[in-house]
């Protein structure tokens, strides 16, 4: 046992970890996703569910079973244990590939989110807590989650149905025209985080780093954080983009043709997309884990710390898939021609001058 | 050792992705085993330290340029698969070149391997353009012994982008024009 | 074979998937195919240029590669367009059905 070993182990331990973590935290924002438009639209939404011991807890029991906090594991078992279904026209190998090539990408995507700050001692640096720090952070993020569209592309094509298939070509295109905005949205942030005689690159943790005062990129950089916010509305393909699976003209869109596991495992991704979203918007535009603007880090020293810094991130990122909720309660779908004018002819345009605005900005400041 | 367990996995996968890119009938299947060898790729460009190109080679190849043609496939949506037969000589002559080819170069494989020199990850001042993992290299040199060719790539673009919509568009107007005529 | 990896390995493996590459663009009859071809034949050249990089150590190779891959999605872009305005006129992506000018 040399010490190479010990950490590879300790990587997988941790890897192991954040998986379970966030796709616990997909499980439990479908139920958020639930409860939210209940209350949105006055109802009372899933109140029912309930384990065998801990349900019956005399006070506690029934308030946790109103809350609705077990149905996730009903949900769970419930796509487990359904049949498998396998429908005869489509094409098998294809069919039952594209649930897992939906589901890789969203969740590898979470090897280089930095989720908290470690700091040894008085005075020290503050370490990032992230599987992988690396130099290329972001475009790494870009890179897989781009992989993602091939999931839905997929399944629409292999199920051999007219309607499904029209939402893989949807998908497609839909990806194409905001992947550009999106990258266009971080270049102007990474051109102010990056002072010249710096180290340089397009590590997550350093953006967070830069925003230690607690006032938020979004502050500095609205428009960046408005066209990034909306790319990512289009890019994990949630209302009022979500194009690919739009129940009123689509029936179910690109994983019509699916039932049971395969179509918890779209499920789930389209959750861990949301997430991850949240996430790097707010390590991007909403400070991190540093506090309130203009207050000092009350983390302490140590573990402790670390574990409030990440609650706090977590907050954020919670914050933040409410907000993806709210507008899926709230906001109409657009008509398919109106999203491709807004990535193409409005975000895209708005993208570059607002590049040029922080490039000249950046150049006139020195 | 890592980096060789890495090197001969995705090679195989890479080269079994081409492979199966020119034997496949499917153009589906055909994009599928393209996007799985422009990947391994990736990992190769990993296994050489360059991480910024990795990047890149999944978001530009992988992600954008085989979504397109998947885009493609899909639009014409027509019974893509060949009809007839390759020419019986060309494929024979074909495979005795690339195979003589891949031969004399496999006996080449080993004789004395170059020695791989060590890297640092931000460029240095003495010598800005050696080569490192960092990506601030990628902007030094860009900005300065690239300037003119990084230009003209954007130019590239540009002229591209105008080109792939006209060409799209050209059919339409001519239907158009058609029916105002008639 | 044994050690560290050599920058004849790479190059080997390069050229494979060039031969590849260039055979698919020999025997294939459908221009998307031959399209995907040329992709693999660019990406082998791409292969080779950051192994030279790496082993000679400086950049050059890894930025000539990074604009190999921009002209690269250039030319994807207008070639599909062409091929998609092909189709609209002959309604064939086949190569023997592209002869106009033989006959």
């Amino acid at each position: 046992m040399d010490v190479a070993w010990e950490m590879f182990l300790l990587k997988v331990f941790y890897g192991i970890l954040a998986l379970v973590a966030i796709l616990t935290f997909a499980a439990y924002a479908v139920l958020a996703e639930r409860k939210v438009s209940a209350w949105i639209q006055g109802r009372v939404g899933p109140n029912r569910t309930t384990l065998p011991i801990v349900g019956d807890i005399p006070i506690l029991g029934p308030f946790l079973r109103s809350l609705g906090l077990f149905q996730p594991m009903a949900d769970g078992l419930k796509f487990l244990f359904k049949e498998e279904m396998c429908p005869g026209q489509v094409n098998r190998f294809h069919y039952h590939l594209a649930p897992i090539l939906a589901l890789i990408p969203a969740l590898s995507v979470l090897a280089v989110v930095p989720f908290g700050q470690y700091v040894a001692s008085t005075g020290a640096d503050p370490i990032p807590l992230v599987l992988a720090d690396l130099d290329i952070g972001i475009l790494l993020i870009f890179a897989l989650s781009s992989l993602g569209v091939y999931g839905i592309v997929l399944a629409g094509w292999a199920s051999n149905s007219k309607y499904p298939f029209l939402g893989g070509v949807r998908a497609s295109a839909q990806m194409i025209s905001f992947e550009l905005a999106m990258g266009l949205s971080v270049l102007p942030v990474f051109l102010w985080v990056n002072e010249p005689g710096s180290i340089g690159g397009l590590n997550l943790a350093r953006v967070v780093d830069w925003q230690d005062n607690g006032w938020g990129m979004i502050f500095v950089q609205p428009v960046s954080a408005l066209v990034f916010l909306v790319a990512l509305f289009a890019e994990s393909n949630r209302l009022p983009f979500d194009m690919p699976e739009s129940e009123t003209d689509l029936v179910g869109g690109f994983h019509t043709e699916y039932g049971a596991f395969k179509f918890g495992l779209f499920f789930t991704a389209e959750y861990a997309h949301v997430i991850v979203g949240s996430a790097i918007f707010a390590l991007l535009f909403l400070g991190g884990w540093h506090f309130l603007p203009g207050v000092e880090d009350p983390w302490p020293i140590g573990w402790s710390g670390a574990a409030l810094s990440f609650l706090w991130f977590a907050l954020k990122t919670f914050a933040m898939s409410f907000l993806f909720i709210w507008v899926r309660w709230t906001l109409p779908r657009f008509r398919y021609d109106q999203v491709m004018k807004l990535g193409w002819g409005k975000l895209l345009p708005l993208a570059l001058g607002n590049l040029l605005l922080y490039a000249v900005l950046a150049s006139w400041m020195g | 050792m890592n980096e060789e367990i890495l090197f001969y996995l995705f090679s195989t996968l890479m080269l079994f992705g081409g492979s199966a890119v020119v034997l496949s009938r499917n153009p589906v299947n055909a994009a599928l085993y393209m996007i799985l060898a422009l990947v391994s790729l990736a990992v190769l460009f990993l296994t050489l330290d360059a991480f910024f190109l990795a990047a890149l080679q999944v978001l530009v190849y992988a992600g954008a340029v085989m979504v397109l043609f998947l885009f493609v496939i899909m639009m014409l949506d027509v019974d893509l698969r060949e009809r007839s037969r390759p020419n019986i000589m060309a494929a024979a002559l074909g495979l005795v070149t690339t195979g003589a080819v891949v031969a004399i170069l496999l006996t080449w494989v080993g004789e004395g391997s170059t020695i791989r020199p060590s890297v640092g990850s931000v460029p240095t001042p003495g010598n800005p353009l050696a080569f490192v993992t960092g990506s601030k290299a990628f902007g030094y040199a860009l900005l300065t012994k690239y300037m003119l060719p990084i230009q003209v790539a954007g130019f590239l673009l540009l002229v591209a982008m105008v080109g792939a919509i006209l060409l799209g568009r050209r059919t339409k107007l001519k239907s158009s024009e058609g029916k105002d005529g008639s | 074979m044994d050690g560290v990896l050599g920058i004849e390995e790479y190059l080997v493996v390069a050229s494979i998937l060039f031969c590849i590459g260039l055979l698919g663009v020999i025997l294939r009859r459908n221009v998307l195919l031959i399209l995907m071809c040329l992709e693999l034949m660019l990406n082998a050249v791409n292969l080779a240029l950051v192994a030279f990089a790496r082993y000679s150590g400086n950049m050059d190779g890894v930025i000539l590669t990074f604009f190999a891959i921009t002209v690269a999605a250039a030319e994807v872009a207008i070639g599909l367009a062409i091929l998609v305005a092909l189709y609209r006129r002959r309604k064939s992506i086949f190569l023997q059905d592209l002869n106009l000018l033989g006959r």
